[in-house]
């Protein structure tokens, strides 16, 4: 009986081999395709169920990783959602992650190649992996500020540091709280999104950076402004202003807003017809100019780049080879013109830091588990639009029209201020969108901002960016001022 | 046989000394990987357990050096390193429930099966000083396995657990009565087969060159498969079913040296289990379920999730796993029963898996030296029907949890949570050291 026993013993081997090869086959070979499954929520809970790295603000964490007892592990917390949500973004276990929770998803989860290292010495003292803390560069007073200055208007404000390019606000307006899609029941998160998704002021858009586009309106006149100045033109130069110009090859007349009179003798300086916002002395200039000299100013400005600060910026957009008519409605802010609010805070940026443009970006240093710093942001050029003398000149005549201009709602006792405000008409039947541009102090700038109210927000009465933008302007400002004082 | 010339036998005794060192070692290194992780780690309870395994391991050696100290030295380490890697694996799933609000203490209530267990095994060494005894109770071992088998089937004490009826409740507890009717029929088997082996072998006509059994010695064959067919069907066991029928196919193999028995037996289990996948759907759903498991309508449908759930886990653990503790086995429903294996597949990797099932191997493989280094037929055929009745099973579950053949109840010797299993397992091992000892003693070669 030993022979058939020896068999059998050889059957046994052959059975254990199978054995061998089907797990061998399942956790090598398909071991991939397994892992990739859309049924697997293993890969998601791995995902979702490590400690994903805080995003601070000010030194203090503004969304984090709360323990929990559920399959995740972790629930993602938030101190101040809807406040940030434009800059966090959310972080869903049904529709992905967006914003920094999205851009720096490599680092807050902990796999990305800067934390290698950290990643190592966790393998070594067998720690689980963490996710490395991002710090923003806003500002936690200046974002308040800003949000509740803009109040429920629908539009968007950016504050920016015009020395370093540092994003000190982004605030876009309806927001949503990110907390209502980090839920862990689907159906739960699903019906928040749809919710979201239904309502017709678009909560989840990013209107600062990345929403529509918006044309600029007389905003736009300081990229001409200093168009001229480069080609020549000084502060007192005078310009042709008349009370209603003829568009060529057109019927269409020109008037300025409220088709109001710039200057009994049809003359005006570059500088008032600035402080007034003069609708005809600047289409009549920027038609003298030519459009190439005004386009290559406003790419100087940044116009039409592919920013990612790191969220990607939209694109703004000029006309393409407009003729003299559409060039004179270009160079009011008017006809194809359309900017991001982000574009604009970067126009006044440029002028406020002597006519160099700092690279806007929104965060500051990348800290390790261990609190160590990864990676730390430097400030760079983005470019040089205009020289320090023009940048002056053009920072005086803005001066001008806070001081004694259409911008006098963004005066701060104390403090001078300069900036531009816009009224940009969208269509027959609808309310114009209200700007204001600006930086202060205009002596020694520490911020540059830009207000948009979209349709002139919830405003009741005449809408202009003078009246509507301007204040919001003055308190995010002042707020920005107070911050730096007490840094 | 050969002669043995050499009258010193080595008995092994202080091999499985060694031996069982490293297997107490592989116990509580585990268990201690498995409190680290869980943040539980505290050195008192830590201690406690490594002095209980300790005693256990020491107790039970001096307990085969007192009434087996001829037994096989590599069977009792490689059962004990089994045992501990399934307690700290219990465990460890234990915590993982915690971690979601579910308690369990399967971690403890394993520990006393094993110790049970072991003590079982103990006092098999104790009481059946010769394994031979057996024989004698050959037919009542049949009547004890039947019934046991189908003790399930009864109405009032037969209960249906995860959709098998396997079990049957006592005082409250449930019991698989299958796994003891597994020992009890390969005794009945061995008997039966040892005794009538002459006529099974040699009578029957030639087909192709090969002789077959005449049909009027089909009977016992027959009565096997009837029962195993029951099984199948009315307790939605195939697991049991395949195990109880391949036991003895092998055994008749063994007795009579005929190839032709496990040809017509493979071919009659073959075509019983394509007949009830046909005729009864319960069957056929785990045929399908098998066949085509990550069809995304037979995954919704429910009927292959659990399957799935253990694939993608053991998956997730690739070639060197997550580590103890670091892993997901709470995901897979029945992570530490059925699915154990699976759970062992997530943490310790291929490499964990491979390792395990080399130490069935080296088990399985003790117990079939046993059954050639033996001169008794009956001792012969025990030896080797429980080796490979451990091997059939874990086939059957492992192949089941890795997609080789279709999912089944059975569970895993030794690392599976549950008392029955435990419980037989050990006794089958005790009869192995007795057969062992037996076979190796100097006075019996001599």
């Amino acid at each position: 009986m030993n022979e058939p026993v020896r068999r059998l013993s050889v059957l046994i081997l052959v059975l254990f081999l199978a054995l061998m090869v089907a797990a061998s086959y399942i956790q090598v070979i398909a071991a991939g395709d397994l892992n990739a499954d859309s049924r697997n929520v293993r890969t998601l809970y791995r995902e979702y169920g490590t400690f994903r790295g805080p995003i601070v603000v000010g030194g203090e964490s503004v969304v984090w990783s709360q323990p929990v007892d559920d399959p995740f592990n972790y629930q993602r917390s938030y101190s101040d959602g809807p406040l940030y949500a434009a800059a966090s973004g959310y972080y869903s276990i049904v529709f992905g992650s967006t914003a920094i929770e999205s851009t720096e998803n490599a680092l807050l989860a902990g796999t990305a190649d800067e934390l290698f290292w950290t990643r190592l010495g966790n393998l070594v003292s067998g720690e689980t992996q963490r996710g490395a803390s991002v710090e923003l560069t806003l500002s936690a007073e200046v974002q308040r500020a800003a949000s509740e200055s803009l109040g429920d208007n629908t539009g968007a404000v950016v504050a920016l540091d015009p020395r370093t390019g540092e994003v000190l606000a982004m605030v876009t307006s309806p927001t949503f709280d990110p907390a209502a899609l980090a839920g862990h029941s689907t159906s739960e998160v699903n019906a928040n999104y749809q919710e979201l998704l239904a309502q017709e002021d678009g909560p989840l858009v990013n209107r600062a950076i990345a929403g529509d586009t918006y044309p600029p309106g007389s905003t736009f006149k300081l990229v001409v402004a200093a168009a001229a100045l480069e080609s020549g033109y000084s502060a007192d130069s005078e310009l042709y202003a008349p009370d209603e110009l003829p568009l060529p090859q057109t019927t269409i007349t020109m008037q300025n807003y409220g088709g109001a009179s710039c200057s009994p003798t049809e003359k005006q300086t570059l500088a008032d017809a600035l402080r007034i916002s003069c609708n005809t002395a600047f289409a009549n200039l920027g038609m003298t100019l030519g459009w190439s000299v005004i386009e290559r100013k406003a790419e100087d400005f940044g116009w039409g780049d592919q920013l990612s600060i790191p969220l990607a910026v939209t694109p703004s957009r000029l006309p393409v080879n407009p003729d003299k008519a559409q060039t004179a409605m270009a160079s009011i802010g008017q006809y194809d013109d359309r900017a991001t609010p982000l574009q604009m805070a970067m126009i006044a940026a440029g002028i406020a830091n002597d006519g160099v443009l700092m690279t806007p970006y929104l965060v500051d240093n990348v800290r390790d588990s261990a609190l160590r710093i990864v990676d730390q942001h430097e400030p760079e050029q983005l470019s040089t639009p205009m020289d320090p003398a023009d940048a002056n000149t053009l920072t005086d005549m803005m001066v001008g029209v806070v001081d004694n201009g259409s911008g006098r709602l963004a005066q701060i006792p104390g403090i001078s201020v300069a900036g531009k405000t816009g009224t940009a008409e969208t269509g027959a039947d609808e309310n114009p969108h209200a700007w204001f541009v600006g930086f202060a102090p205009a002596d020694n700038p520490v911020v540059a901002v830009a207000v948009l109210l979209e349709n002139g927000g919830n405003a009741q009465g005449e809408i202009t960016g003078g009246r509507l933008a301007a204040p919001i302007a003055r308190i995010v400002m002042e707020a920005a001022i107070a911050a730096e004082g007490s840094r | 046989m050969a002669t043995v010339a050499d009258v010193t036998v080595r008995t092994g005794r202080r091999a499985e000394l060694g031996l069982l060192g490293i297997a107490v070692l592989i116990a509580v290194l585990a268990r201690g990987l498995v409190d680290y992780h869980a943040d539980y780690l505290e050195l008192v309870p830590l201690a406690i357990y490594a002095g209980v395994w300790v005693a256990v391991a020491l107790g039970v050696h001096l307990a085969v050096r007192r009434w087996a100290a001829f037994a096989d030295p590599v069977l009792l380490p490689a059962v004990l390193a089994l045992n501990g890697i399934g307690l700290a694996m219990i465990r460890r799933v234990d915590f993982a429930y915690a971690a979601r609000g579910r308690d369990t203490d399967f971690g403890q209530v394993q520990m006393i099966w094993t110790l049970l267990g072991i003590t079982l095994c103990v006092l098999v060494l104790v009481l059946l000083r010769d394994y031979r005894l057996l024989r004698r109770f050959t037919y009542t071992a049949g009547v004890l396995g039947l019934i046991g088998l189908l003790l399930p089937l009864m109405p009032v004490i037969g209960t249906q657990i995860n959709g098998a009826r396997i079990w049957i409740s006592v005082f409250g507890k449930s019991l698989q009565p299958g796994e003891f009717a597994k020992i009890a029929l390969v005794i009945f088997f061995a008997g039966y087969l040892v005794s009538n082996r002459d006529t099974l072998a040699l009578a029957g006509p030639k087909i192709l060159g090969m002789r077959f059994p005449r049909p009027r010695d089909m009977g016992p064959l027959a009565l096997v498969w009837v029962a195993a067919m029951l099984v199948q069907i009315y307790e939605r066991d195939l697991g049991t079913s395949l195990l109880l029928f391949g036991i003895f196919v092998a055994m008749l193999y063994v007795a009579t040296e005929r190839l032709s028995w496990v040809i017509v037996g493979f071919v009659m289990f073959l075509g019983g289990a394509v007949l009830a996948g046909t005729l009864f759907s319960h069957v056929g759903a785990r045929y399908t379920a098998w066949l085509h498991a990550l069809d995304p309508e037979v995954y919704r449908s429910g009927a292959s999730e659990q399957l799935v759930r253990g694939l993608f886990g053991m998956a997730s653990g690739g070639l060197f796993g997550t580590g103890l503790g670091e892993g997901r086995p709470d995901l897979v429903p029945y992570a530490e029963s059925d699915f154990i294996v699976s759970s062992l597949g997530e943490e310790l990797g291929l490499t964990g898996l491979m390792a395990i099932l080399t130490l069935y191997l080296i088990i399985v493989h003790r117990a079939l030296r046993t059954a050639i280094g033996i001169r008794h037929g009956f001792g012969k055929l025990l030896a080797a029907g429980l080796g490979f009745a451990i091997a059939l099973q874990v086939f059957i579950v492992v192949g089941g949890v890795t997609r080789v053949i279709p999912l089944t109840g059975l569970t895993t010797p030794f690392l599976a949570y549950g008392g029955s299993s435990m419980l037989a397992n050990w006794v089958v091992i005790g009869l192995l050291l007795r057969i062992s000892d037996q076979a190796r003693r100097p006075d019996e070669v001599a």
